[in-house]
């Protein structure tokens, strides 16, 4: 058995973005009432999709691939302590500063010291969850600091002051008419004839941004891997521009969860395999940057490693749930999952949407706090099949459902049903004589193969759009119990 | 071979016509079927809805109803699911070794109905008759916790006068989940709507599936529709033959409202 001891924090309330202000099923009710939406993700999720199936098909080893994964990554983290003392020297002794944030609130503070230690008043951003999960723009903000997000899809999120809703394309519910329709009202020097077409509206942002990369001294990043062996640390992206924030300013800043560390160099090998296949559906990504401390004349002369908690001790003190400290942000699990495609990623109110935001986001929070998220899945397990370092996301999904039922300190209704229930299912006698009261559904029935649509609650939450067929006469066992007397 | 039936719970209760045809299959494949009167539950539900120690008892009651059976058979991929993966689980979450070790042993021995059929009985055609068009949906647990592959589909294709047409998107959730049809009704409406779109659009007249609970869904939307389509599970149309055509529909079609 586990036990997640009390002493460990979890993510605190009031800053950064894990916590929605709504339960899922609230917040998806109303998603599934937009079209556009629906239409917008269907689309973009099912084209990736296929994308993907295609590229890792290509392997044949592909599931010995994941096996390394899933054994690095469980590796790693059963010493992770090591790894990151390891990691700190290692940066230090290259040049680089190692800053530890406990929580959110901790690495903003950080983040924000530094950037204003610099004099600067702006800062640009290569795509990061960890900031995001942090709300470091917002706390950048309230500092006087602006900051530039410069990948693609992340600026029009910012420019449309949406919130993100994919990992890996943050304004993957956006459409091309929707994004030029930002762009227009929101870029100063836009053309005003300005197409949908795809290659306008990149050559826009590329304008727009560029100004920016140039009078830049500082760059905020986030890490996908770092090396502990090396201290090395590594940013894979699509668009170059990471590859601008992570060489042109004097200042560099990376804020990484603590779980992104791999032992040694060639465990990279694994992981830069996995994840394009699995992310972009790419056989390689476009830019791998790799930097290690400070390199006088080449790239920032000052190198800022913020190491983020916020959550992840807790949730590594968790036998089960713990596996989530695996994932490499991947998005594979979104891009296949039944109920992110049709919600999208705001319904599940964090950063992290998706079939793994559903069983990190409680692990980050504490269960409590996200209590809705672990139910936001038909347990269908298309995400468990897809993921890279194969994490069995249902059985974790289950898990956290039991974690928030032996929570509860006052006896809810459904508990008082299910106990109840339990207690029949486990003596065939009083089983057989609850089964005898769903006759009772019979006389609802009058004489029709099915029951009337508007059955009082719980049973219209699916009698709404099913219809439940009337209960028969006699159950199998009775008949044939009836039957085979002797 | 002496054959013990687990009906599963909802089957018992709701659909008893599939435990039915899973009965007469087997005996007209010359098999011995027995019922044994103790059964009553897997546990999957209320391990799913997240109490998995209120399952502990209800898994023992699971292993001692079916203790001694040579081989148990159940209608229902996702049951046999849970069985496989989540039974020796909580058991031993709770702490109680010996049951785990029970519930494991009595795992290696139980089988969804298709496995059943092709991998130890070693049939493909069981000599079933039905002049219908159908298509088959794979449910998630049969097809990614048991991995029971194009099984269904061999079975059915053996079927005299079956035309079987393939179902677009075959492979996506139909939205039932288990309490997460309750729990997440809109979202589980929403998965439903594109599941029963795909079905219609193939024209057929009957769906069928390997899981009673997720036909009850499917059944139930198609029905509220008024769609002439149905839904029949996978152990009706093997059980029917030229003398005997499947009793009753899991769901019928909705005309007599
Ligand atoms: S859980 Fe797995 S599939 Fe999902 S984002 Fe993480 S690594 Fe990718």
């Amino acid at each position: 058995m586990s036990h997640v001891f009390l002493g460990i924090p979890t993510a605190p309330r009031g800053v950064g973005h894990l916590r929605g202000d709504r339960p899922f099923p609230e917040a998806a009710r109303e998603a599934l009432r937009d079209g556009q939406l629906r239409a917008n993700l269907g689309h973009a999720t099912s084209t990736i999709r296929a994308k993907r199936a295609a590229v890792v098909g290509e392997l044949p080893d592909w599931e010995q691939l994941r096996a390394a994964g899933r054994a690095i990554k469980a590796a790693t983290m059963a010493r992770l302590d090591e790894h990151l003392l390891e990691l700190e020297a290692r940066v230090t002794e290259r040049g680089g500063t190692v800053h530890w944030a406990r929580d959110a609130a901790e690495a903003n503070a950080i983040v924000t010291r530094l950037v204003r230690d610099t004099g600067a008043d702006e800062v640009v951003k290569v795509k990061s969850m960890a900031t995001q999960e942090i709300g470091l723009n917002e706390a950048l903000e309230a500092a006087g600091i602006h900051a530039w997000e410069t990948d693609l899809a992340e600026l029009i999120v910012q420019l449309g002051e949406d919130r993100p809703s994919h990992i890996l394309v943050p304004a993957i519910h956006k459409n091309r008419a929707e994004i030029r329709e930002i762009f227009l009202r929101t870029m100063p020097d836009v053309d005003p004839h300005l197409t949908d077409e795809p290659r306008q509206l990149a050559m826009a942002a590329r304008a727009h941004l560029r100004e920016r990369f140039l009078r830049a001294k500082v760059a905020i990043s986030g890490a996908n891997f770092a090396v502990a062996e090396t201290g090395t640390l590594a940013v894979v992206e699509s668009e170059g521009n990471g590859r601008m924030c992570l060489t042109l300013p004097q200042t560099l800043i990376t804020v990484m969860g603590i779980e992104k560390l791999v032992p040694t160099w060639r465990d990279l090998e694994v992981f830069l395999q996995l994840l394009p296949r699995s992310s972009t559906g790419e056989r390689m990504n476009p830019y791998t940057s790799l930097w290690t401390g400070v390199t006088d004349g080449d790239g920032p002369s000052e190198f800022h490693l913020v190491l983020l908690d916020n959550g992840r001790t807790a949730t590594l003190a968790d036998e089960v749930g713990r596996e989530v400290l695996h994932c490499i942000r991947c998005s594979a699990c979104l891009n296949v999952c039944p109920v992110y495609e049709r919600t999208g990623g705001h319904a599940y109110g964090s950063v992290y949407p998706g079939p793994i935001g559903a069983v990190l986001s409680p692990q980050l929070t504490g269960v409590e706090d996200n209590a809705s998220l672990p139910y936001a899945s038909s347990l269908c397990g298309a995400c468990y099949d897809v993921c890279p370092v194969a994490i069995d996301i249902p059985s974790i999904l289950v898990h956290l459902r039991a974690e928030h039922v032996e929570a509860q300190t006052r006896l809810t209704p459904e508990a008082v049903a299910f106990k109840a229930l339990a207690k029949a299912m486990s003596n065939s006698r009083l089983w057989r004589t609850a089964q005898k009261a769903t006759r009772l559904g019979r006389l609802l029935a009058r004489g029709r193969p099915i029951l009337p649509a508007t059955l009082p609650p719980p049973a219209s939450q699916w009698t709404f759009s099913r219809d439940l067929p009337t209960p028969p006469k006699e159950t199998f066992s009775e008949a044939w119990a009836r039957e085979h007397r002797r | 071979m002496r054959v013990a039936l687990f009906a599963t719970c909802l089957v018992d209760t709701l659909v008893p016509q599939v435990a039915r045809a899973t009965a007469v299959l087997l005996q007209r494949l010359g098999h011995e079927v027995v019922v044994p009167p103790g059964q009553t539950c897997c546990g999957q539900m209320h391990v799913n809805t997240g109490y998995r120690r209120e399952a502990v008892p209800i898994v023992a009651n699971h292993v001692r109803a079916f203790a001694g059976a040579e081989a148990v058979v159940a209608p229902s991929g996702s049951c046999v699911a849970s069985i496989h993966h989540q039974q020796a689980m909580v058991a031993r979450r709770a702490g109680e070794t010996a049951l785990a070790e029970e519930a494991e042993a009595l795992a290696a021995r139980t089988y969804e109905l298709s496995q059943f059929l092709v991998d130890v009985l070693g049939v493909v055609d069981v000599g079933a008759y039905y002049p219908h068009r159908v298509t088959y949906h794979p449910t998630c647990h049969s097809l990614r916790l048991l991995r029971v592959g194009d099984r269904p589909q061999r079975l059915l294709r053996a079927v005299r006068g079956l035309e079987l047409v393939e179902l677009p998107g075959a492979e996506s959730c139909c939205g039932f989940g288990g309490t997460f049809s309750v729990k997440n009704a809109d979202t589980s409406t929403a998965m439903l709507t594109d599941k029963m779109a795909n079905v219609l659009a193939t024209h057929a007249e009957v769906c069928t599936a390997g899981d009673a609970s997720c036909l009850m869904h499917i059944g139930g939307g198609l029905s509220r529709m008024r769609s002439g389509t149905r839904t029949v599970h996978l152990a009706e149309i093997l059980a029917s033959t030229e003398e005997a055509v499947a009793p009753d529909q899991a769901t019928a079609p909705a005309v007599s409202r």
